[in-house]
């Protein structure tokens, strides 16, 4: 077996493998979103209004 | 001819100094990148930044046959020439807020420093390029082959900037917060750019075809989300395009005015009469890595149907107003206009693309992991999106906003017009781990990730191993003191003794690959030999 069938074959079962565990990490979604909310004051910029306009950019591609 | 291309990501960053919010953002930029010189130079190896070489630039030229006279292009094109500070030739606590405001600022370590000094464009030890692109910060990835590489060297430069952000706040700078979003909501938008490479035969009204219904809806699965509308982001209404409503036309030049959905800038970086490089402006910089893995990889499937001649046949009405209505509806039952009256959704639309996309892949029997992955992710992806949008929050960026702020707006009994909102709007793209929303949701399990923190990081040091980013990489890691410029294209060496520079040129984007050139490195060679022995393998 080459090495890049090797690696080819290897990726195939990390990715399919992957494809299980996210099933298992994202339901309960909903109740990590509530979770995030409980917090988000702490998070957040103080003074919403103020930080929002202060973000100003000069122009980009 | 797969989900497998030659891809290049680019993200141009926001950036504020928040106790400053009028400081020049081109000096910030200049700050950061100048920063992350530093850092390299500090973390013991001798690397240095190699100064970017423009010689080989061009452009104005345009892919339909011409190109633009220098004198009538707008500045902002002038992208071949190497960007000055302006005015600010000293940054000193005046020049950096040279739009002028009553902030003061302490002593800076910059303040006596000539601005000739600064680094403002270098070339990074992992292929990439960091640089100042008008007014922010850029970094534009190494070169890679698949879709998964893309979305690991595209995230390193996330990290690049976060270092650079730390490193410039010990040197002086205050704190500087960057930004992966696309727009200010104040008329400003600023892009993330993507560049695949396709055979120079493929016709380039051919891709204006087959990608424009295309470009127009792929947006359901790689949004960024955004509230508000226009450019001056009216009103409280989320969309899902942070892009959609800065473009006004169909093909063309320009990136910066007037932007189409289709850039026609024909600057391959590579052998002309081999390669184009297909520019593409439309994209917003998403920080979910499933959603620009779905960005590359669907877009690398249509450019296989496009040179295969298989590309559905699917014509826009009015391509800009289908790609600004599919945006202002979340709900994705928005129908939009073809030639001739019929009317689809964005759904039914990337669907006829996938179709197409599965019986090319089964005709040629394609099987790679890279192709079987992105078909599957596409399928999958339509199928939640159809059942209901809310479903593909842990995929797609613009949903897993949109949920935490409806959560948000449900919980405290307020609308989309609260000031908040607009706050985790921005937020949602602060790039800093304990602070952006984006990463908070993903700390929390909310968001599937492809690749953990440490591979990213080991990206930021590592170039792609297969392409002539490896040898730009490695060659910056390991004989940076030699290297007078460098390009896409170029390597510049300047080797004692020797009465004139070398110039090693890379024609052949996937020339230099470990295979072609790692035993050079392995070999530990004296500069001289190294050349020498490069030369020889051209």
């Amino acid at each position: 077996m080459t090495q890049e069938n090797f690696s080819a074959r290897r990726e195939t079962q990390a990715q399919a493998l992957e494809a299980e565990q996210v099933q298992a990490n994202t339901t309960g979604t909903s109740a990590g979103v509530d979770d995030l909310l409980d917090e988000i004051d702490s998070v957040l910029e103080s003074n919403a209004e103020e930080f929002v306009r202060g973000f100003v950019q000069k122009g980009g591609q | 001819m797969s989900a497998r291309r030659l891809v290049g990501l680019e993200t141009e960053y926001g950036i504020i100094r928040p106790a400053m919010p009028q400081a020049n953002s081109t000096v910030l930029s200049a700050q950061i990148v100048d920063a992350y010189a530093q850092l390299v130079r500090d973390s013991g190896s001798d690397a240095r930044a190699a100064r970017w070489d423009y010689s080989d630039e061009s452009p104005l030229a345009d892919a339909r046959g011409h190109a633009v006279d220098r004198a009538l292009a707008h500045p902002s094109q002038l992208t071949d020439s190497e960007p000055t500070l302006g005015d600010c030739a000293v940054w000193t606590a005046e020049s950096i807020a040279l739009d002028g405001n009553d902030a003061r600022v302490g002593d800076t370590l910059y303040q006596e420093k000539d601005a000739t000094d600064v680094v403002m464009n270098m070339v990074l030890g992992n292929g990439a390029r960091l640089y100042v692109d008008h007014a922010h910060p850029e970094y534009s990835s190494p070169e890679v082959t698949s879709p998964r590489a893309a979305v690991l060297w595209d995230h390193a430069g996330d990290e690049v900037m976060r270092r650079a952000a730390a490193t410039a706040a010990t040197l002086g700078s205050g704190e500087l917060l960057l930004y992966k979003n696309n727009t200010d909501n104040k008329s400003v938008s600023y892009g993330s750019h993507e560049n695949y490479l396709v055979p120079r035969e493929v016709d380039f009204s051919a891709l204006v075809r087959g990608l424009t219904a295309f470009f127009a809806t792929r947006q359901i699965f790689c949004g960024a989300g955004r509230v508000g509308r226009g450019m001056l982001g009216r009103g409280a209404e989320f969309q899902i395009s942070q892009r959609a409503d800065f473009f006004e036309a169909e093909v063309g030049l320009e990136t910066t005015i007037n932007r189409p959905i289709i850039n026609t800038r024909d600057e391959p970086h590579a052998n002309w009469d081999k390669y184009r490089r297909l520019h593409v402006i439309i994209g917003d910089a998403n920080l979910g890595q499933i959603s620009t893995l779905l960005r590359v990889g669907t877009t690398n499937l249509v450019l296989s149907l496009i040179e295969a001649g298989m590309s559905p046949k699917l014509e826009l009405a009015d391509p800009v107003a289908a790609l600004q209505q599919i945006s202002h509806d979340p709900s994705l039952r928005t129908t939009v206009a073809l030639r001739g009256g019929r009317r689809l959704t964005a759904i039914q639309i990337q669907r006829s693309y996938l179709e197409a996309a599965e019986s090319f892949c089964a005709q040629r029997d394609l099987q790679d992991p890279d192709t079987t992955e992105i078909l599957r992710r596409w399928r999958d992806i339509l199928d939640t999106l159809e059942r209901d949008p809310l479903e593909a929050a842990a995929q797609v960026d613009w949903v897993a906003k949109y949920k935490l702020m409806k959560s948000f707006t449900e919980r405290h009994s307020v609308g989309f017009d609260d000031a908040r909102v607009a706050l985790m709007d921005l937020q949602w793209a602060d790039l800093r781990l304990d602070k952006g929303l984006y990463y908070r949701m993903a700390s929390r399990g909310l968001i599937e990730t492809i690749f953990s923190q440490a591979e990213i990081n080991a990206a930021v040091d590592h170039p792609p191993e297969d392409t002539r980013a490896y040898l730009r990489g490695m060659t910056l890691q390991r004989y940076a003191p030699y290297v007078v410029a460098a390009n896409w294209d170029v390597l510049s060496f300047s080797v004692p003794g020797a009465r004139k520079v070398s110039r090693f040129h890379m024609p052949e984007p996937l020339a230099g690959s470990r295979a072609q050139v790692g035993e050079l490195f392995d070999a530990e060679l004296e500069i001289a030999e190294f050349i020498e022995q490069l030369a020889r393998r051209r």
